[in-house]
Order: structure tokens, then C-alpha cells, then sequence
């Protein structure tokens, strides 16, 4: 198998990072056509983002869970959850992963080891703590991973679960994927000393800054941290730099806090096009395929609308099922 | 502005709300303001983007502009953090009020709201007051799902020493919030996201605020009071917030079926008016009380123990109480329309008194 001497990537693993990010924003783009028809309603887009969770799944088996934010389509597609079943959810029909009771905030599929998306900022943290120390209890050699925006680190919860999983030497990697901006908040404004990254040190762990809008460099970032939490040698903070390209939410127009010559200057260093470049330079693939890669996932977003069209709304009984497990 | 035009004025919800905390951070130098993007776009000002968003909502919109950014204070996602500040500078000679975006987070920052906020006062001997006003949104409708959806009144009326409110239109919003912002204890002000013009039904957010005068100079709706925006003698329909235009809706349909109804916006839930429920039930000697929230231990069960042990001779049926199932806020839009108390809902149950 050919791989590149410089990062140590091989051919399939290049390809199929290439075809997750292609295929995330093909089904973040019919997302929003979704919305825009008044189908879907309301959602967070990550494109500029699929960087992040793609080179960190890339080193993920289905028994190691991630868990995600708000804005989590791109975690859940980089971590194996199917496509038709996720549009399903965000149309919310009953083949939904969520059945469609979650909806576009809370996917989840943990067999895929998607251990759910959490909209209450910073929520989810210390439940990958928890994640981990199963792990460690049954001896399992999984890891968790946990995505969450540079808004979180703003929570107190971020600290005790970074300050729990060090004294216990979990097998987690915090990953802030640190998008410039919370809301309209920008994370110069917010975030003292202006880098989590720095922070990881005072609760004994390592502290990475990350190139988020290059896959391959959150490839080899995140292989070392992964291995370590696998060998036993506790957690790591990865923070990953990257822009989301579009406002925060459906309808937030984002120019209103922030200038076009930044929004062009992050574009400029899209994590498609340059993984695009890679894979030629690399003599991985060529225009032909990758067009080819990219038809693949234009046909699979399609295919997951059509899913989800034909599949029926929930029965109105389900409104109150699975409240309890057992409840009488 | 003319007479007639002062006597007919109509704005939204959003903007009545906005005029009230306008209006008391000019004419009291204490009073400031803190939360997410309540300006947005903090720390910008050299772009020219400071205030980007105004509040997820919009009603503080324009404010930093007017009181510039240390009255108008853009906070990171640190509820615990900020609202816990706001009740340090209220026990020390502040005013602040302080925006929980959504009710459900809360859970976030629960200890400062009933262990602080709540209890100080008491505790310390009544030496120290906490005058901070807590804004934050509730309800479904939106697609927004479990966690974005909530109601919770109850979770805060129970705690002795938070007052809570909760308009049901432009002119009730902008007097509750007057007098939550001038009162010296802890209020917790409730702002229906549907009433804020959020939906994803355009026919639900249809006739929110119509007929709503808002009279342009500064007014209080005394806390603990409750209104009676319709009179009637068969049965009494008593609504909070949003489900007070929804008891509206219903008591216009049963009028046309010949029925005489009243129609109780109780505004306020700690304290609250046991004496106007009290006094329109021994009148009409039926109640249906509708409530969003979720129905064990809620406003509604509340209304109908009050309505059982002080009114219960005049009663000719037992109370109904219209909730929210014991269950989650689903995202399915089925399932969530499901979910909320209906015009329906309340007509059926009426009729099923008074046939
Ligand atoms: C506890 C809490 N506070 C506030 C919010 C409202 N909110 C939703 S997303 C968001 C910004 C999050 O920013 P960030 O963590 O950077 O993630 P991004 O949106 O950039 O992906 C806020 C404030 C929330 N969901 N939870
Ligand atoms: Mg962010």
C-alpha cells in the first residue's frame, strides 16, 4: 500500500477522508435547501469544519464514542452514522437515528459510537469522562472523544472533567474546535490568555494547537494522543483552529460581526481543497477519481433525502415512549 | 404624539421589553445589564460590529449604543460565572439584570439562582437585598427540542424567595419588567419564545400581541397581580403566558357557542393572586387552567389544590388542568404540536363542563 513518507498516510485512509469531507458538506449544503423548503427545521452548518472530526475518526473504531456539540452533523458522518437515517432525523421522520425525537441538536447512534450531540454548551463534556472510565473499568481499550466549540471553555464543567480525567488517567481527548467564534462572540473577546490549548499544562496533560482546516495535520495530531489514551497514558487536549463558513445558525447573517476579507482569507485554506491538492500531489488519486468521489456523495445525500421522504412521521404514542425505560 | 396615536400604540413583545430596560438603565445609573451576545460581537468595536445580535431575541438591541459596554456587558458561555457576579453586585448596590438565554440551562447555573439569589436575604438576616432581575425564554414550538423547549415555572416558584412573572404580551411585558427591575428581591422574568416571534407555524405566532397597547411612557404591573382581560359568568379559563392567548383564542369560539367565559392572565406565579382565581371561580364555579409546563408539581397543580381548598363548595366541576404530557419536548413536528396545550384542547375540555 502506498504512503506518503511525509505524514505517514496511506492511500485508503487519504481517500477516505477525502470522501467524508466531500460528503459532509454536500449534506450540510442540502441541509440548508432542506430548511430553505421549510422541511428541516433549523440547524447549525459545519461546513469549513469537517477537517476536525475527520482526521480524528479516522483513528476510531465503532466501540470508542464521541460526543458533540449543537453543531454535529460533521461528528456524525465522520464517525460512521448513516446518512439516510440522519436526514430522517432532521426531517423528523421514525427512521430517524433519534426516531425523531432529537432532531438536528442531539443525533446519536451509539452502536456507531455516537454517543450523542448535546445543545446545552459545554454539557457534554464530562459525560466523555464517563464514556472513559467504562472503558477503563471493563478494560475495554476504548477512548472518548469529546467535541465541543471554543464557547465551551467558557464552562466551569470543561476544567472539572480536564482536572478528573488527569488524576484518573482516562483514556479521553478533549477536542476544541475553535471556530473563531461563539455566536457572535469572538474568542479574542472571551477566552483569557486566548488559547485553551495553554491551559492543558495545569491539569497535566498535553496541550495541542492544531492546524483544524488541514486533515492531515489533525490526522497525526490526534494518532499520538489516541494511542496514548489507549495505552493507559491518560487524556490530551487537542485545540483545533478552524472557521465555520456560514453563520451560526440558519438565518444568522454573519457579516453582522465579522468581515468578508476574514471569511476569504479561511476559505482560502479550505480542508477540501487542499486534501483535494494532497491526494494528487501525493500521486494518491487524480482529477477523474476525485470527481468520482464526489458524484459518489452527491448520489448518497440524494439517496438520504429520498429516505427520508418516504419514511412516515412518528405515531402521535411516541410522543410519550421511551421517557423510562420501565415506569409504572 | 398625539393622544389618539398614544391610545392605540402597538409594538411587538420584543420591542416592549427593550423599551423597558431602556428606560430604567437611563433613569438609574445602577442598573446594567450582562449576558451572551446581549450586545454581540463584543471587544468589535473598532469594526464598527459591536452590536451584532442585540440577544438571541433581540431585546437589547441597541443598548450598548446608548449605555456603552460596561453597562451593556458581553459575557463568554459562563452562566454559573455571570449570574453568580450578578448577585454579588446586587447584594453590594447594583441592579443588575442578567440573561439565562434558554430557561433548560438553568441546570447550569442552578446554585447561584436558589442558593444564592434565593436565599441571602433570609439567611443573613434580612441585612443584605438581592435586587437582580433574571430574563429568560421558555417554551415549545420552535423545533428547538428537549433541551431548548422548556417551561420549568415551577422549578423556580418553589423555591421560597425568587419571585417569578410571566407576560403574556407586549403591554404586560413591558410593565412586568418595569416592576421586576425596580423590585429589591431576586425576579425571574419569563419570556415565551413564540411570544418573541419565534415559530416555525407562522400560524401560531398569528394575532400574538394584537389588541396590546403600549403606552409610550414608563408603567409597572405590580407583581403578584393577576388581570382579566375577559369577563364572562360560566367558566373561568386561566392562562400563563402564551396559553393566555390560547385561552383567549378558545374563550372567542365558545363565546360563539353561547357560553360566558372568563379568562384569567395570571402574570404573576411567585407570589400569586389567589384572590382574583378565588373570587372568578366562586363566580363561575368552573376552571380550566392551562399550563405548558410539565404537569407533576406544576402552576397548574398548584391552582387547582388552591381552587380544592378554598373554593370548593362553589365548584360545580372538579378542576381541569390542560398541560404538557409527562413526558419530553420531542423535535418531530407532529409530536410537538402534540405536545402543547391547543385551543382545542381547552375548547373540549370547556365544553365538557358545561354541556
Ligand atoms: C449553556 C448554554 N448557554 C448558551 C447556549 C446558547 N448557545 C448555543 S450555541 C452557542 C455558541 C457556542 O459557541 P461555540 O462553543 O464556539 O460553538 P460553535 O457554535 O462555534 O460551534 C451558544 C451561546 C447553549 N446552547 N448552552
Ligand atoms: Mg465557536
Amino acid at each position: 500500500m502506498a504512503k506518503s513518507k511525509e505524514t505517514g498516510i496511506d492511500k485508503q485512509t487519504a481517500l477516505w477522508m477525502y470522501q467524508t469531507m466531500t460528503t459532509t458538506r454536500m449534506f450540510e449544503a442540502e441541509c440548508r435547501r432542506q430548511a430553505d423548503q421549510g422541511k428541516l427545521r433549523g440547524m447549525h452548518s459545519s461546513i469549513g469544519q469537517e477537517a476536525v472530526p475527520t482526521g480524528i475518526c479516522a483513528h476510531l473504531k465503532d466501540g470508542d464514542q464521541i460526543l458533540g456539540t449543537h453543531r454535529s452533523h460533521h461528528h456524525c458522518i465522520a464517525k460512521g452514522v448513516n446518512l439516510n437515517e440522519m436526514m430522517a432525523e432532521l426531517l423528523g421522520k421514525s427512521t430517524g437515528t433519534n426516531k425523531g425525537k432529537g432532531g438536528t441538536m442531539h443525533i446519536a447512534d451509539i452502536n456507531k459510537g455516537m454517543l450523542g450531540a448535546n445543545g446545552v454548551v459545554g454539557s457534554n463534556i464530562p459525560v466523555a469522562v464517563g464514556a472513559a472510565l467504562t472503558s477503563k473499568l471493563k478494560g475495554s481499550q476504548n477512548v472518548s472523544v469529546v467535541f465541543f466549540g471554543d464557547g465551551a471553555v467558557g464552562q466551569g464543567v470543561l476544567y472539572e472533567s480536564m482536572n478528573l480525567a488527569s488524576i484518573w488517567k482516562l483514556p479521553v481527548i478533549f477536542v476544541c474546535e475553535n471556530n473563531r467564534y461563539a455566536e457572535a462572540t469572538p474568542f479574542e473577546y472571551s477566552m483569557a490568555g486566548q488559547s485553551v490549548a495553554k491551559r492543558a499544562p495545569g491539569f497535566d496533560m498535553p496541550g495541542i494547537n492544531v492546524d483544524g482546516q488541514s486533515v492531515v495535520e489533525m490526522y497525526n495530531a490526534s494518532k499520538v494522543a489516541i494511542q496514548k489514551a489507549r495505552n493507559g497514558e491518560g487524556p490530551t487536549l487537542i485545540e483545533a483552529m478552524t472557521y465555520r463558513y456560514q453563520g451560526h445558525f440558519g438565518a444568522d447573517p454573519p457579516l453582522t460581526y465579522r468581515t468578508e476579507e476574514e471569511e476569504a482569507l479561511y476559505k482560502s485554506k479550505d480542508c477540501i481543497d487542499r486534501m483535494k491538492s494532497y491526494l494528487i500531489d501525493m500521486g494518491f488519486s487524480d482529477e477523474e477519481e476525485i470527481s468520482g468521489m464526489d458524484e459518489k456523495a452527491n448520489i448518497a445525500v440524494a439517496e438520504s433525502v429520498k429516505f427520508a421522504d418516504e419514511s412516515p412521521f412518528p405515531n402521535l404514542e411516541e410522543l410519550h415512549t421511551e421517557v423510562y425505560v420501565k415506569y409504572e | 404624539m398625539t393622544q389618539s396615536q398614544e391610545n392605540s400604540r402597538q409594538i411587538t413583545y420584543v420591542q416592549a421589553v427593550n423599551e423597558a430596560i431602556e428606560y430604567e438603565m437611563a433613569n438609574d445609573p445602577d442598573v446594567f445589564i450582562m449576558g451572551e451576545d446581549i450586545a454581540g460581537g463584543a471587544g468589535r468595536a473598532d469594526l464598527g460590529k459591536q452590536d451584532a445580535w442585540g440577544g438571541v431575541f433581540r431585546l437589547t438591541k441597541g443598548l450598548i449604543g446608548k449605555f456603552g459596554e460596561d453597562r451593556v456587558r458581553d459575557t463568554p458561555i459562563s452562566e454559573a460565572g455571570f449570574i453568580g457576579a450578578g448577585v454579588g453586585a446586587a447584594a453590594t448596590g447594583m441592579r443588575p439584570i442578567v440573561d439565562l438565554m434558554f430557561v433548560g440551562f438553568f441546570g447550569v447555573c442552578g446554585d447561584q439562582i436558589v442558593n444564592n439569589a434565593a436565599k441571602m436575604h433570609y439567611m443573613f438576616g434580612g441585612k443584605v437585598k438581592i435586587p437582580i432581575t433574571i430574563i429568560t425564554s421558555t417554551g415549545a414550538g420552535t423545533a428547538s427540542a428537549a433541551q431548548h423547549s422548556e417551561t420549568l415555572y415551577s422549578v423556580f416558584t418553589h423555591f421560597p424567595g425568587l419571585k417569578c412573572v410571566s407576560p403574556s404580551d407586549p403591554y404586560t411585558a413591558k410593565g412586568l419588567m418595569t416592576a421586576a427591575i425596580r423590585d429589591d428581591d431576586p425576579v425571574i422574568v419569563f419570556n415565551h419564545k413564540l411570544l418573541m416571534g419565534r415559530t416555525v407555524k407562522p400560524e401560531m405566532g398569528k394575532g400574538i400581541g394584537f389588541g396590546s397597547i403600549v403606552p409610550e411612557n414608563s408603567y409597572e404591573i405590580p407583581i403578584g397581580k393577576a388581570l382579566v382581560p375577559v369577563e364572562g359568568n360560566d367558566i373561568t379559563l386561566i392562562g400563563i403566558s402564551y396559553t393566555t392567548l390560547v385561552c383567549k383564542e378558545a374563550a372567542v369560539e365558545l363565546q360563539k357557542k353561547g357560553y360566558s367565559v372568563e379568562v384569567i392572565d395570571l402574570l404573576s406565579l411567585s407570589p400569586m393572586d389567589n384572590e382574583t382565581i378565588i373570587k372568578s371561580v366562586m363566580k363561575t364555579r368552573n376552571v380550566v387552567i392551562v399550563d405548558e409546563d410539565y404537569p407533576r408539581c406544576s402552576i397548574a397543580s398548584d391552582i387547582s389544590a388552591l381552587v380544592a381548598e378554598e373554593a370548593f363548595d362553589y365548584l360545580d366541576s372538579p378542576p381541569i388542568r390542560i398541560t404538557a404530557p409527562h413526558t419530553l419536548v420531542p423535535y418531530s413536528l407532529p409530536l410537538e404540536m402534540e405536545y402543547l396545550p391547543s385551543k382545542e384542547k381547552v375548547i373540549e375540555a370547556a365544553i365538557s363542563i358545561l354541556e
